[in-house]
């Protein structure tokens, strides 16, 4: 059996970037996801890896732009406004094909908000973020297990569709303590291939070149088809999602990372007391699982969306319920987190007694 | 026939857009023979910035990236981290390294980060049209300072390399200019010294070029050859900044 520890999310996070063979980091100093970059300080030290803290997140996000254009798994972590601050990084590389690992540990915004656990970057996630036509494939972990599996799913798609990854989760999860497995054989970064298109030096080979850009009338156009094929394919195939007691539910939950496990509290409790309840959980937020979201529609009268924010995902639980179902809101912007009662009072009030 | 001058292999066979009398060409054909001559080519990853320069990208006969305007340092560290056996270079002009990359400058030089910035200083945003650059002298006009640069309302332009030279960090700075011959020479020499600095392992070199914008500064290119004498050279003095080869010694 693989071997099992009791640690935070943060410090699963880390060992998750490092199994999975990472070994390039950057990053600015932002609460509440510090102790990641403190502890991938010490790490990369000790695995002969790199480590820097930047001088701000857009030296960070282009300090990755420059070692994952070298053919480098690399990846960095912040906060919300450090990210936003990146959207300009992640756009050119998106722009350029460029493979690499950000993570969001999203804090209470708008402006400087605060530091408490929020949802309110799943526009900015899963709608691009930057300027110029273009998404991110954005995964949300509910778990400490889920934050040191991420990295690697992470990097590994990242790679097969040469497309920018998110990992979006908030602070509840990252200073959470709970088992973790560590179930995967460290990848070793000296067995990962050099990628076709590597900048690494041109000896025995064309040279290769990285950019966004193309002013030639009409090829901007063609690349830009050409992502959104890729885009197609990421959305045919990759929808993750997690559902509990869907079947014959009377209302389905819809809720991810933090909030999906006040959820399946609630379904617990609920269930008790007689309600037929359900969790449908999206796991890969871009691609949204709409497939399995539209089927559910079609046999069930309530969804009830559950964020962090003022409603963000509730547009695309919308989008693909495809005007089926009553969607219902119950949401905690500016840091707060929703609590089982406070969900189990919304459904009664929506199911109004009917068990 | 015997060939006894042609285009360096360290350049694509490409046609360049520069303008007549632009100085991007006499540089970039330096940076070219030096990677043929320090047999570097084929490890070199070259970063092209926002402005004319762009298609530096397409001229340079090695691994070439083309990050955000100003981001060259930071994508340089990322590469050169990632990869120490590749050389890296960074070429800017002065909208991109002094104005919205300053940050990015600064903190690659205070980290001494084993790269080579080529800094095409010529007073003015070529690419966008003749607009006020970070380097725009006092009183010298352009598209946003139509009576010439107002040192009240529109600041001192920056000296980077006596900028760069307050820190402890970088290992070499050098000002050229390639309006005659003989500084073409001297141009060539500072970058050659820029690049065996990486190569050695040394670490930070920043070679600031004055150099000629005739488009942008609306004169032919013979008066821009004497406009970097009478006007630029007296605020850009020409010469070493930082050596550290000579401290250590």
């Amino acid at each position: 059996m693989a071997e099992k520890k009791l640690i935070y999310g943060n410090h699963a996070m880390v060992e998750g970037v490092i199994s999975a063979g990472c070994r390039f980091f950057a990053g600015y100093p932002i609460t509440p996801q510090n102790e990641i970059p403190e502890l991938m300080s010490i790490r990369m030290n000790e695995e002969d890896g790199v480590f820097l803290q930047t001088e701000s997140e857009i030296a960070a996000i282009n300090m990755l732009f420059g070692a994952a254009a070298a053919g480098k798994r690399a990846m960095t972590s912040s906060s919300s406004p450090g990210i936003s601050l990146m959207q300009e990084g992640i756009s050119y590389i998106a722009g350029s094909d460029i493979p690499v690992l950000i993570v969001n540990i999203v804090r209470g915004g708008p402006g400087l908000g605060n530091i408490a656990p929020a949802q309110s970057d799943y526009f900015q996630s899963t709608r691009g973020g930057g300027h110029g036509d273009y998404y991110t494939i954005t995964l949300a972990p509910n778990s400490v297990q889920e934050l040191y599996e991420f990295p690697k799913t992470g990097f590994e798609l990242a790679e097969k569709y040469r497309n920018p990854v998110l990992i979006l989760a908030d602070g509840l999860l990252g200073q959470m303590m709970e088992p973790v497995e560590f179930n995967f054989e460290p990848v070793d970064p000296k067995s990962l291939p050099e990628p076709e298109w590597a900048l690494s030096g041109c000896k025995g080979r064309e040279r290769r070149v990285v950019r966004s850009y193309d002013l030639r009338p009409g090829k901007l156009e063609e690349w830009n088809w050409r992502r959104y094929e890729k885009y197609q394919k990421v959305i045919a195939q990759e929808q993750r999602y997690e559902e509990n007691y869907c079947d014959n539910a009377d209302l389905i939950m819809v809720a991810y990372g933090t909030c999906a496990r006040v959820s399946e509290a609630t379904v617990k409790i609920a269930r008790e007391k007689g309600y037929k309840i359900g969790l449908f959980r999206p796991i890969t937020l871009w691609p949204f699982p709409q497939k399995k979201m539209t089927e559910l529609a079609k046999k069930t009268k309530h969804f009830l969306v559950i964020e962090m924010s003022l409603g963000q995902m509730i547009e695309d639980v919308k989008l693909y319920t495809e005007c089926r179902s009553q969607i219902h809101f119950h949401g905690r912007p500016g840091g707060g987190v929703p609590t089982p009662i406070e969900i189990l009072n919304k459904i009664e009030t929506i199911l109004g007694g009917k068990k | 026939m015997k060939m006894i001058f042609g285009r360096p292999a360290g350049l694509t066979d490409t046609k360049q857009r520069y303008c007549p009398g632009c100085g991007h060409g006499i540089v970039h054909r330096l940076i070219a023979e030096l990677m043929i001559e320090l047999d570097i080519r084929e490890r070199t990853v070259g970063i092209a910035p926002v402005g004319c320069s762009v298609f530096a990208d397409e001229y340079f006969n090695c691994d070439m990236i083309q990050p955000p305007h100003g981001r060259g340092p930071a994508v340089s560290t990322g590469i050169k981290r990632a990869r120490p056996e590749c050389i890296v270079f960074s070429y800017q002009g002065d909208g991109d390294l002094a104005a919205i990359g300053t940050a990015e400058t600064v903190h690659a030089a205070a980290r001494n980060e084993n790269i080579t910035l080529i800094f095409i200083n010529n007073a003015i945003y070529g690419m966008t049209g003749g607009q006020l650059a970070p380097t725009t002298l006092p009183g010298m006009r352009s598209t946003t300072s139509v009576k010439g640069r107002d040192i009240y309302k529109q600041g001192y332009p920056i000296k980077v390399c006596e900028l760069i030279a307050g820190l402890d960090g970088p290992y070499y700075l050098e000002r050229v200019a390639v309006h005659t011959p003989k500084d073409i020479i001297k141009t060539k020499k500072a970058l050659k010294t820029a690049f065996q600095n990486q190569i050695k392992n040394n670490g930070f070199s920043l070679i600031e070029v004055l150099s000629m914008c005739p488009t942008g500064w609306g004169i032919t290119p013979i008066d821009s050859k004497k406009w970097i004498v009478d006007k630029m050279i007296p605020y850009y003095p020409l010469g070493v900044f930082r050596d550290r080869s000579k401290e250590e010694k």
